[in-house]
């Protein structure tokens, strides 16, 4: 409609717009660039910094120690998204394709961990993750009926040892997991409940086989929920700090947890500064890089779904 | 013509409790235009479906050319379908659409080029080839839809509904197409529809579903001419239908008391199982073959009318009229002249046919 377009309603654009923009400029805007010019700056006794407009933090931040957890967190931000697509796509499948009131149940089921602060959760693992926890208790349990199975047989095994889980990668890439696999969920169900379950009818109908009919069409035109929900999991996963903290071992630092030891801990901001404009160009790099692939595989693939 | 291709025994399709289809049983010639007729919800679709191999019956089986398929899967079945929303796949254009059954086949590509080609020539829409499938209207989408049923060879090509998303007049083109379409490719077609005017124009046979039963499975005249039932009667087409009283049974029909200015009426009529005397039946006159006129008649059945009300439709006005025992009659009335005489509300007149017009309808 004439009137929406703001170029002729310019004052109006602006009376609407002033509170979202000012919002943006104080929460945003200017800690970003307070964060872009303590980058630059030098840390003076135990809390002050000067500014000094050199690269010195930046030539820190790329010494090999730091780019090996960039690289790590590059590396753990990567097995988290392909984990919770592997999982999150069969339970996204499964809940568009459930009666009503079980599709209301496990979509419930699904978003009911955010009404739960992080931190808590993530303690909560601690209780099935540690030596004596839950998941080496269930463990135990399935050993034990082996074992008497076994016994039967006459063949004699020793008694479960418990597996170290609690401070290793696995626990904090299985708590990284269990917190943002909502994220992979819900835009996953959001296409497939768009999908036309014909195409799939009509797939089978042609001949294809119930794997060819997944590989030729429901991936392909899902394939936009796919792409979002990667980017909601692998970009805020980046950055990921109290995670690792609590359930992660010595080896599992991650960028998150250096740059919050440079802010709190070390209270060297300007380093700090320096590792968190690093991520983001690095975050920065990943999304562009995804946009070229994406142009590309739509000019193959053809329709926009 | 005259070979069985498809036939189904006693199929039952319940969900919960509900019988959606309730043990009918059918056989389909080879060639045949079938159609699948009723109101919604009595069923039709979900038989379709079984046919298709997307449902599968809670009891009774289904033969293709004698052979038991009823848990074969949709793509081992010789069976192909036109889904009501026509499924076109989105994320490819005309031609890979149309080729997808070919290469779920894996066929040599030459093989697959030439099928298109030939498919797309069927259908008229070589020049679409490469468009995809958001460029294209909903009745070019249903030909490609078609052609990439086709492509495939099927003996059998189901049809959910095919014209109902289209507009009127792309309607009456395409049930001329389907027609052309059916003869040309000589595969035998079961169609779904809610419309007997789609029914009635292009099927061969008919089968009049409700509430999972089959009424009536006949030709399309005789579905029309000599229903078997009130229900298939009033269904199909408009009719004007009431009680009677059977006199007497006469050597190739009945003699009934319909009643009013009628009196008694010998009608020629088909035998009906378990009617005798005295029984109340009904009759039914279709309004095409009732004449409207000023005067008493001589010799056809009449019945002094009052005009009550009409709908002018161009080509034809259809007249209400009610009898002076309060029954209500439609007539209609072809406007074959320009200048024909406008009829007028209050109008009194009577309505006539001939007695071989008639049908009797016992249940």
């Amino acid at each position: 409609m004439e009137t929406d377009n703001w170029r002729r309603n310019k004052r109006v654009f602006f009376a609407v717009s002033v509170p979202q923009l000012t919002w943006l400029l104080i929460f945003f805007i200017i800690p970003l660039a307070a964060v872009f010019i303590i980058s630059f700056s030098e840390k003076r006794g135990i809390i002050g910094h000067e500014l000094v407009w050199d690269w010195k933090n930046y030539i820190r931040a790329i010494e090999p120690i730091y780019l090996s957890i960039f690289a790590k967190t590059l590396l753990t931000s990567t097995a988290v998204t392909v984990i919770c697509l592997l999982v999150g796509y069969p339970v996204a499948l499964a809940i568009s394709f459930a009666p009503r009131w079980l599709k209301l149940a496990l979509l419930f089921a699904v978003t009911v961990p955010f009404w739960i602060n992080g931190l808590i959760r993530t303690y909560a693992l601690i209780a099935v993750f540690r030596t004596r926890g839950i998941l080496n208790f269930t463990l135990e349990w399935f050993w034990s009926i082996g074992a008497s199975v076994l016994a039967w047989f006459g063949i004699e095994v020793g008694s479960y040892q418990d597996l170290q889980f609690l401070y290793t990668n696995v626990a904090a890439t299985a708590g990284i997991v269990y917190v943002f696999i909502p994220f992979m969920i819900l835009p996953l169900y959001a296409v497939m409940e768009r999908f036309d379950k014909s195409y799939l009818e009509a797939a089978l109908d042609l001949g294809a086989g119930h794997w060819r009919t997944f590989f030729t069409v429901l991936l392909p035109l899902t394939t936009p929920g796919i792409i979002s929900g990667c980017i909601i999991v692998f970009v805020p996963s980046l950055g990921v700090f109290f995670i690792a903290d609590l359930l992660g071992g010595t080896d599992s630092l991650l960028i998150g947890n250096v740059i919050e030891r440079q802010f709190l801990g070390a209270n060297n901001w300007p380093f700090g500064a320096a590792l968190s404009f690093l991520l983001m160009y690095l975050t920065f790099a990943a999304l562009i890089l995804y946009s070229i692939v994406n142009k590309k595989s739509k000019k193959i693939g053809g329709v926009d779904v | 013509m005259g070979k069985t291709v498809l036939s189904i025994e006693n199929i039952v399709k319940k969900f919960g409790n509900v019988a959606a289809v309730n043990g009918v049983s059918l056989t389909i010639q080879d060639g045949d235009f079938f159609a699948l007729l009723g109101p919604s919800g009595c069923g039709k679709t979900t038989l379709l479906r079984m046919l298709g191999g997307f449902d599968s019956p809670t009891s009774g089986h289904i033969f293709m050319d004698g052979i038991d398929i009823t848990d074969v899967p949709p793509n081992k079945r010789q069976i192909n379908m036109l889904f009501q929303s026509y499924a076109v796949f989105p994320h490819m254009n005309v031609e890979d659409n149309v080729a997808y059954g070919l290469r779920m086949e894996k066929r040599p590509t030459t093989e697959i080029n030439q099928r298109v080609q030939e498919a797309l020539a069927l259908v008229r829409m070589e020049e679409f080839a490469k468009r995809p499938p958001d460029k294209l209207s909903g009745g070019q989408r249903q030909r490609v839809a078609l052609a990439r049923a086709l492509i495939k060879k099927p003996r059998i090509l189901l049809l959910d509904e095919p014209l109902s998303a289209l507009d009127a007049k792309l309607r009456g083109a395409m049930q001329t197409e389907l027609v052309r379409l059916q003869q040309t490719v000589g595969i035998t077609f079961i169609i779904v529809t809610h419309d007997q005017d789609e029914a009635l124009s292009m099927a061969t046979r008919i089968a009049v579903m409700d509430e999972g039963s089959f009424c009536q499975v006949d030709a399309p005249r005789v579905l029309y001419e000599a229903p078997s039932s009130r229900f298939v009667a009033d269904f199909i087409g408009r009719m004007n239908m009431h009680e009677c009283i059977v006199i007497a049974e006469q050597d190739n029909g009945y003699c009934i008391n319909a009643g009013g200015d009628m009196g008694e009426i010998s009608v020629r009529h088909a035998p009906l199982p378990g009617v005798r005397a005295g029984d109340k039946i009904y009759y039914g006159v279709r309004p095409e073959k009732v004449i409207f006129s000023k005067d008493k008649p001589a010799d056809n059945v009449g019945n002094a009318v009052v005009l009550e009300n009409y709908s002018y439709h161009g080509d034809e006005t259809l007249l209400y009229c009610r009898s002076q025992d309060g029954t209500l009659w439609t007539c209609t009335l072809t406007n074959d002249r320009r200048n024909f005489t406008p009829v007028n509300v209050g109008e009194l007149g009577w309505l006539t046919w001939a007695a071989d017009n008639m049908i009797l309808l016992a249940k």
